[in-house]
């Protein structure tokens, strides 16, 4: 059974005054299977946190609009399961991650979750503990949130998430408002998480280079809906097709096209592992 | 874009010994010197914290210096009211909420060019050339604040930009905007920087500043650590390594390579040159 199942789903956002309704998404399918690690792309305004919103239930619960089609997550249809119980095993981490956080301190902020579910002291502590040392923030329990840097913060959020167990990790572009050292401590992360877990992840970004070292499937959003699917090599090593939908490719599969145009090569990459391998070789035959 | 047809005289940006602590903090900047020249287009790069935005302030006169000068055109700064450097030292906030205030598009645009004096003809023609330019037109008459985060960002920078000030800064313009989007903003910038004035955006995209900037000074800690043009500049692994910046992909390819750290092309059409010479080579040996 897929971890996400979503067909022919529509949204529009409640119509402002006696306007028409303004369809964000138009027919969105995708299956998403268990374990798996999705990423998710598509130019500003496409509807990419529409649809993180719609697997955890948000949309259309809490902001009403206009729905078509169904978006169903581990076998619970997330417009007619509550926010709260879709929480437990359905974990968001918003764009402005910040907004998120609220509690006195890290620990607390990690707690606040399983602590709402009604789950004993013990089990508390335990989850806590794992969540902090997850994201590395174990000898930070005891400091406030807000004096935290922007990669804290973000990791922090993750955390929160986390320990609510979920089987289902939806994140919203974790890495877009931090610097290149926030950008790094969030990118591995996530892909140590993605190797490691068995949970599902879906990861909204706009960095294609990140993408491809760690997604076993791309998708790209056009007009509301799903213009391409696939395996990372074969959707972000085309980076003609990727700029004409308004998404920038891999900067590595653009060197492979821009080598292949002015020498001839045959390169094929979008990894720096492979790339590198690539390009020894070629090097190897050229002496 | 006929709003830019009209060429500027570019100003002279200077910070000399310039030193800046809030108030019981230790320094922000430790004795900077920088200067960019009339019609220089200049990329202020660092981490956060790195002191960048404190640094760019002085230059409209948002912060005033502890010790050390900041002239302007070749004046002091301190003597010039912050609505005089407003006219000529155009800022563009990172966060566009900070700057939108009005109650249509069309309002948030003509307010610059109406405190500047100007005719009720000529800022009505300054808007809607500036409308025209940024793609607003359908959203003159709607609340600014009500528009996507990309069109607002849009709709400030489009306000400044209607002042036509001989020097402008951006901080970090590209933060959250797709590939499209960037492109654009970038054409536009190299477009006002043609016509003779000053351009310095703040970032921490090695990346960016490899792809379209061509002066660069780094930042670290508050202190300046490198200035000159960014091909020089940026080609210096172990600088940005020691900063905490990230090398574009095609830069840690080059390194992987074996590419020469002195000199690592970091964008694409750099290390397609220096790969065709390095393959070269290895061809002359072999002959």
């Amino acid at each position: 059974m897929p971890s996400i199942d979503i067909q022919d789903f529509h949204y529009a956002y409640p119509p402002l005054g006696r306007d028409e309704p303004e369809w964000v998404l138009r027919g969105v399918d995708l299956t998403v299977e268990a374990g798996s690690c999705v990423g998710v792309m598509g130019p500003t305004g496409v509807g990419k946190s529409t649809l993180c919103q719609a697997i955890v239930g948000i949309v259309p619960q809490l902001t009403g609009g206009i729905v078509r089609g169904r978006v169903t997550v581990l076998g619970m249809e997330a417009r007619s399961t509550s926010v709260a119980d879709l929480a437990q095993r359905v974990g968001m981490v918003f764009q402005d991650s910040e907004s998120q956080l609220f509690n006195l301190t890290v620990e607390e902020e990690v707690a606040f979750g399983p602590e709402n579910c009604g789950l004993p002291p013990e089990e508390i502590g335990d989850r806590v503990d794992w969540a902090l040392a997850t994201v590395g923030l174990i000898d930070d329990r005891h400091r406030s949130p807000y004096e935290l840097s922007g990669g804290e913060k973000q990791r922090l959020a993750i955390a929160a998430v986390l320990s609510m167990s979920p089987e289902v990790l939806v994140l919203d572009e974790p890495t877009a408002h931090l610097d290149p050292r926030g950008k790094r401590e969030i990118q591995s992360l996530v892909a140590g998480m993605a190797r490691d877990s068995g949970r599902t992840i879906f990861v909204v970004e706009q960095d294609a280079d990140w993408l491809a070292e760690l997604v076993d499937r791309v998708v790209v959003l056009s007009g509301g809906r799903v213009a391409l699917v696939g395996p990372p090599e074969s959707i972000l090593g085309d980076p003609e097709t990727l700029l004409g939908l308004g998404v920038g490719p891999p900067q590595l599969s653009e060197l492979a096209a821009s080598l292949n145009r002015r020498l001839g090569t045959g390169f094929g990459f979008t990894r720096l592992d492979e790339a590198a391998r690539q390009l020894k070789e070629d090097l190897a035959g050229a002496r | 874009m006929h709003a830019e047809a009209q060429s500027g005289t570019g100003l002279r940006l200077e910070a000399v010994d310039l030193t800046f602590a809030y108030p019981d903090r230790p320094p922000a900047l430790s004795r900077v010197n920088l200067s960019v020249e009339r019609g220089q287009y200049l990329a202020l790069l660092g981490q956060n914290g790195a002191g960048k935005t404190t640094l760019a302030k002085h230059f409209n006169g948002l912060l005033r210096p502890s010790s050390g000068q900041v002239l302007v055109g070749g004046r002091e700064a301190e003597g010039q009211g912050i609505g005089e450097l407003a006219h000529q030292v155009g800022y563009v906030f990172q966060n566009p909420d900070h700057q939108i205030f009005a109650g249509t598009t069309r309002e948030e645009i003509a307010f610059g060019p109406r405190n500047q004096g100007l005719t009720k003809a000529e800022i009505d023609e300054r808007v809607d050339e500036s409308l025209e330019a940024f793609g607003l037109v359908d959203q003159a008459d709607m609340p600014p604040a009500m528009l996507g985060y990309g069109t607002r960002r849009k709709v400030a920078l489009a306000s400044v930009l209607a002042m036509r000030p001989e020097a402008l800064i951006l901080d970090e313009p590209t933060s959250g905007l797709d590939r499209r989007s960037v492109i654009e903003l970038m054409v536009m910038l190299a477009n006002y920087n043609h016509r003779g004035r000053t351009v310095i955006v703040i970032t921490h995209d090695v990346r960016l500043v490899a792809d379209y900037i061509p002066q660069c000074a780094v930042l670290q800690n508050g202190t300046l650590v490198a200035q000159g043009p960014a091909r020089t500049v940026l080609s210096q692994a172990d600088l940005i390594a020691s900063t905490g910046l990230s090398l574009p992909p095609v830069g840690r390819l080059a390194q992987r390579v074996g590419m020469p750290d002195a000199e690592l092309p970091l964008d694409v059409a750099s290390f397609c040159m220096a790969y065709r010479s390095m393959r070269g080579m290895g061809m002359e040996r072999d002959a």
